[in-house]
């Protein structure tokens, strides 16, 4: 303890000696038994020999390591400090607005660029998804500041909803997707119902048992969802009636017929890319109307001050309510995606851990921001695929991430709040408020 | 007659935290009601939103029977509340907070509540795009009072505008409170610990004590009553 209270004022050189001999002297406990120590086979019989000479290395590359590490902070620490406090302004929300558009700049170029390469275009696709489950998810946790574990119940009530549609009636993907969003919209009030008086750890422990209930249901009620067989050959999602198939049914035209292309595989996956680009789009356009509506600013007001809004006269019950059957719905129209991508749905593609994964995008991207949200998606999706290549250490690398992120930015990635009116707006048609 | 209570009881669950208060607040009024910590006096005023609702007795807001009115209907028939703590949204600007109070208010009006907000508190056109949790403690009580305001009210009702401010703001804010009393004809009713201050700011005062009132009479009456002096004035007050 002594050790990190000295080098956070290390500034003269006996002091970062004094810091760095600490470390040093760490590290040699340490390196006894790990360095020093080394067992040897001798003969069929394990001895112990020393070697003092690495353990020796060790200490004195922990030393001069920690001395230039402390150096290189200070440097940096004074550099910070030699500027004027004026220029940290926050990131100007022109900034942010620059990033936005090269996001979505390079997301729709990326199936031109990567046309062959079916692997990008899948994981792109999923990175997608949980761009719209993190904005979905962040109406009613980023906003409303409803803490929702459960939200994969509403994502799962979508991907059935549209898989039971088909099997019992046939429906295509298009006409069950406004269906499905409906149902789970319900779900979402239904869940609502139930816990409109409760709040922060309390809320979290119901939302989360709701989670899981629907699951456990899928898994048992056999008749309904098949169990834990899941739902099988779902139809993929036509572009206006024409199926990408290599033989299309007599008497109609595939995707591939129809613009005389010769027939390839990638053109689903690049189509159900574009699909689901175009579905998170679309919401993140309503999200983004729908927190400058009143409706917005109360679900917001509602995550600053519960008893405040009540005294201001919002019926808290509706604000609440609104926030967790459109923030169900979004995450049913995902589900509905999900299971026409996959044409297989299992109750297992709806644990816990889909839901603290949606979760933790939504925090990690800065509660409420939908740029943030993009971000903290790439991240959590792409990392743990680049860290395919460290095999075992793949979750360790992830979870240092996330915790190194949460420290550099414990507000989230871009933790700035946009206003959703500004002066000159008040004065010109304040009159929509 | 803007708001009568007629022996009005409550409850929060077993405790019975009103027991049969009779206030009145004449139009054009300010009127305080003054008494220790625990004494009912936010109780009070919580019950006329009906949270905890009377549970005998009757509360009658301009001429209309509100006793059994769920909460958030209260507020929309012109009573705004300044609630204890300020409780103001921190996250969202200065000008969002404004917004707020406007929710039920007809939008046709929001141009000239604003710019009579703004008069009334330069400060806070000044702030206007600023996280209203960067506001200091007065500033953010002149933006409680102005929130209240934007929905017109006939009624204010403030809940212990001056705690926690530094003395010069409460001096400020009481200076407030008759300024918009005297020029802008509001009527208020105002709950304080400060008994010093709200007596000398209110027409008449209430005080409450376990539940009931003890006493009732103008504010001069009440700062020269030796019992008021005594437990309140004196002594540390």
């Amino acid at each position: 303890m002594s050790a990190v209270i000295i080098a956070r004022h290390a500034r003269t050189p006996a002091e970062r000696f004094k810091d760095a001999a600490w470390v040093a002297f760490v590290a040699l406990l340490l390196g006894i038994p790990m360095v020093g120590l080394t067992t040897v086979d001798e003969g069929g019989a394990l001895t112990v020999q020393t070697r003092f000479g690495m353990l020796g290395a060790f200490v004195g590359a922990s030393f001069a390591g920690r001395f230039i590490f402390r150096w290189i902070m200070d440097q940096i620490r004074n550099r910070r400090a030699a500027k004027p406090p004026v220029a940290k302004i926050d990131r100007t929300p022109q900034a942010i607005k620059v990033i936005g558009w090269a996001v979505l700049g390079a997301s729709i170029t990326l199936p031109i660029v990567f046309s062959e390469n079916r692997y990008v275009i899948d994981t792109a696709t999923t990175v997608l998804i949980y761009v719209m489950l993190g904005w979905g998810l962040n109406v009613v946790v980023g906003l409303a500041g409803l803490l929702d574990l459960g939200y994969v119940a509403f994502y799962a009530v979508g991907a059935y909803t549209y898989a039971l549609l088909f099997s019992h009636f046939g429906w295509t993907f298009w006409e069950a997707l406004l269906v499905a969003g409906a149902m789970a919209a319900a779900f979402g009030i239904l869940l609502g119902y139930p816990i409109l008086r409760l709040r922060g750890d309390y809320l979290a422990i119901v939302t989360l048992g709701f989670g899981e209930i629907i699951r456990v249901i899928l898994v048992n009620w056999t008749e309904l969802s098949n169990g834990p067989n899941g739902i099988g050959s779902i139809p993929r999602p036509t572009l206006f009636g024409l199926p990408f198939e290599r033989n299309p049914a007599e008497g109609t035209q595939s995707f591939a017929t129809f613009f005389g292309l010769e027939f390839s595989g990638m053109h689903r996956i690049i189509f159900l890319y574009y699909l689901i680009l175009v579905l998170a789009l679309l919401t993140n356009v309503f999200v983004a109307r729908l927190r400058k509506l009143p409706v917005g600013r109360a679900w917001e007001a509602l995550r600053e001050d519960e008893i405040a809004c009540k005294a201001m006269g919002m019926n808290v019950t509706n604000v609440k309510l609104s926030a967790f059957a459109i923030g169900a719905m979004l995450g049913g129209f995902a589900g509905v995606f999900f299971a026409a991508r996959q044409g297989f749905i299992s109750p297992e593609s709806f644990t816990f851990t889909e839901s603290a994964t949606i979760l933790a995008i939504v925090v990690l991207g800065g509660m409420g921001s939908q740029l943030g949200v993009v971000l903290a998606a790439l991240v959590l999706v792409l990392l743990p695929e680049l860290g395919r290549n460290f095999s075992e250490y793949r979750m360790l690398l992830f979870g240092t991430a996330m915790v190194l992120i949460m420290v550099w930015k414990p507000g989230g990635l871009l933790a700035s709040r946009e206003p959703t009116i500004r002066l000159r707006q008040a004065a010109t048609e304040g009159g929509e408020a | 007659m803007m708001l009568h209570m007629e022996g009005v009881h409550a409850h929060y669950g077993h405790i019975h935290a009103l027991r049969g208060v009779d206030v009145t607040v004449q139009v054009g009024e300010i009127v305080t009601l003054i008494g220790a910590n625990g004494a009912g006096k936010s109780t009070l005023m919580m019950s006329l939103f009906g949270k905890p609702g009377a549970s005998s007795g009757r509360i009658v807001f301009d001429g209309e029977d509100i006793t059994r009115v769920p909460s958030h209907l209260i507020s929309r028939r012109g009573i705004a509340i300044v609630p204890e703590g300020r409780r103001i949204f921190p996250r969202m600007t200065v000008l969002e907070n404004l917004l707020m109070g406007t929710a039920f208010a007809d939008p046709a009006n929001f141009n000239a509540d604003i710019k009579r907000v703004y008069a009334m508190f330069p400060i806070l056109e000044e702030r206007a795009s600023q996280r209203a949790g960067t506001l200091s403690g007065g500033e953010q009580q002149m933006l409680a009072i102005g929130r209240a305001l934007m929905s017109r009210p006939k009624l204010l009702l403030l809940d212990e505008p001056s705690l926690g401010l530094a003395p010069i703001y409460i001096k400020r804010i009481f200076q407030i409170i008759r300024e918009l009393n005297t020029e802008h004809g509001m009527t208020v009713l105002l709950v304080e610990q400060n008994a010093h201050h709200a007596l000398r700011v209110a027409h008449r005062g209430y005080v409450l004590q376990h539940g009931e009132i003890v006493l009732a009479g103008t504010g001069q009456e009440l700062l020269e009553s030796p019992e008021v002096r005594a437990a309140y004035l004196e002594g540390g007050h």
